[in-house]
């Protein structure tokens, strides 16, 4: 993103307009206007999503897929409608191609245990890279456990982008899956998703894509990038927590097992054999969150509501002036610095611990996470156990990084 | 929400940036690890006891100032110490970090361990403060395992 040339002049975008939808940026921390700056942990939420979510609990709240009545009905249908909202946010080309899950880690988790356990065996290897989350390494070594595979690393370098060299060179004849993150959520690097599915493809390789922090930045279209799977968190798109997208493609789908057995995911059950039902439901077994979908749904309509190339060109402007400032601090060291980066900014500070940084910019009402991102792989490459993390949304302003770089001029004051 | 200086006193910052016995032991001695996944402290301590008294005892690793100073200040405390004085300043020190806000500090036979009053008021640093105590009681049990404290 940092690529993007302003094409939109960043006047367009009112920021302040924006903050009013968003009622928790009005509170206070310690007396101090909250300062939130940690999105890619949890992105905040619009009143529309809110309303939604209250509607949908006050109005029409009913089990969907079985009643014959009125409420279940309408429950269905937005439960539903909620599903082809997302099919137009990442462009997929059937809404039966969308699976409702609780979010990233689960959809990981359902592609590793359904596709993994009958495509993968012994010998086979899978291909992730250093960049990932957690949840996008554990999976898959629980996978390659069950069946006996191997899990490959795509290596990166100092300022943390992916050695496109080495990831063409791990893909072998043994490779039967790509699995990688489209933008870190400990550095915010942009990986070249189009050129890994391309490579992947000429061998035939299928290609899962973490998204969860790609979707609140970038817009993200599953047929023009032609992956196999696509998968991302709505609490992070500014929805609400526990309801998550599985995209897969409509072929793939089919020919995987469920993921869990019981209620929905069923066309007919007797003690002697059990149909499954057509997906996407075949791996949505049990009630889903329909108040979650619900909320997602809103979050899409809310951004679709914007103007996104607005809220881009307003974001980047946003996150160069974060790396100015932030670079301007004595004794900080940026952590990531990819040549294409999302707003998210690692850093790290001479003689302070990310943790007592944390507690300090707390005290001013600057939440920050500090830790190792659920990325200790990556931390352990590029050498530290820890860093800061600020992760900037459309809604955080320049005033905002002025609190963060005040707050860091008491962190170096305390321990000067 | 009290002053920073409350958590950050002085001693804290002097320990963290100049470590007591920040070193291995030859053997014999004993160790464990101790590890905080929360934010990613990692700390081994090195004892080496005789006759049921701590003949020294000496810590290595990474953390933030709190779990560093915590740990430099801990093996200042406990040289010479009997192990079951080593169990009770554990516990007073346990209790002092996790009593109530409002509650009077106790300082008991705390000493300079005092210091470390203020964490109360940051629940999520009262691990930090804790870890090296925590990894002292399991190498005193000389555990193999690295002790966690979630």
């Amino acid at each position: 993103m940092s690529a993007t040339v302003l094409s939109t002049p960043p006047e367009v975008f009112d920021v302040g307009r924006i903050r009013k939808d968003f009622p928790i940026l009005r509170e206070q921390v310690y007396g101090k206007p909250l300062v939130y700056l940690d999105n890619a942990a949890t992105a905040q939420k619009p009143q529309s999503v809110i309303d939604a979510m209250v509607r949908s609990l006050t109005e029409e709240n009913a089990n969907i897929h079985r009643g014959v009545h009125w409420l279940s009905e309408r429950a269905t249908k937005s439960f539903e409608d909620a599903r082809e909202k997302v099919r137009r946010f990442v462009n997929a080309a059937d809404v039966h191609e969308i699976v409702f899950v609780r979010g990233a880690t689960e959809a990981i988790n359902l592609v590793a245990q359904t596709y993994g356990r009958t495509h993968v065996s012994a010998g086979d290897e899978i291909l992730i890279s250093t960049l990932e989350h957690h949840s996008n390494i554990v999976p898959w070594q629980m996978l390659a456990a069950q069946v006996g595979a191997r899990l490959r690393v795509v290596p990166i370098n100092d300022a943390g982008e992916l050695l496109m060299d080495d990831y063409v060179a791990l893909l072998t004849p043994r490779t039967r899956l790509v699995a990688i993150v489209h933008v870190s959520n400990s550095l915010g690097t942009i990986t070249p998703v189009e050129t890994i599915i391309g490579h992947a493809h000429a061998r035939g390789v299928p290609v899962l894509i973490d998204g969860a922090q790609a979707v609140p930045h970038l817009s993200v279209d599953v047929q023009a990038l032609d992956c196999d799977f696509y998968v991302f968190s709505g609490h992070k798109v500014f929805g609400p927590t526990g309801i998550g997208v599985l995209y897969g493609k409509h072929a793939l789908l089919e020919r995987m097992p469920p993921y869990q057995g019981g209620g929905d995911m069923i066309r007919s059950v007797t003690f002697e054999k059990t149909d499954y039902n057509i997906v996407p439901f075949k791996f949505e077994a049990g009630t889903p969150n329909i108040t979650g979908a619900v909320g997602l749904g809103a979050a899409i309509d809310y951004l679709e509501r914007l103007d996104w190339r607005a809220v881009q060109a307003y974001e980047h402007g946003l996150h160069a002036y974060a790396l100015e400032r932030l670079t301007a601090v004595p004794g900080v060291r940026l952590v990531g610095t990819a040549a294409s980066k999302a707003s998210v900014i690692s850093f790290v500070m001479d003689g302070v611990h990310p943790h007592d940084i944390g507690t300090i910019l707390d005290q001013e009402g600057v939440a920050v996470r500090t830790g190792h991102h659920c990325t200790q792989p990556v931390m352990h490459r590029l050498g530290v156990p820890a860093t800061a993390r600020a992760s900037l949304a459309f809604y955080n302003t320049r005033e905002e990084v002025d609190a963060l770089v005040a707050a860091l001029d008491k962190v170096r004051e305390i321990f000067a | 929400m009290s002053d920073l200086r409350e958590l950050y006193q002085e001693v804290i910052l002097d320990h963290n940036k100049r470590p007591r016995n920040f070193r291995a032991l030859d053997p014999p001695s004993q160790k464990a690890e101790g590890f905080n996944p929360l934010c990613g402290d990692r700390i081994t301590v090195h004892l080496r006891l005789k006759d049921g008294v701590i003949e020294d005892v000496s810590f290595e690793g990474s953390g933030c100032a709190i779990s560093k100073a915590s740990a430099s200040l801990m093996t200042d405390a406990l040289k010479g110490r009997s192990v079951g004085e080593a169990d009770a300043l554990f516990q007073e020190f346990h209790r002092m970090v996790t009593a109530p806000v409002d509650a009077p500090v106790e300082i008991g036979r705390l000493d300079k361990l005092a210091v470390f009053s203020g964490v109360r008021e940051y629940p999520v640093r009262v691990k930090c403060a804790s870890l090296a105590w925590h990894t002292l009681r399991a190498a005193l049990e000389a555990k193999e395992d690295v002790v966690s404290t979630e």
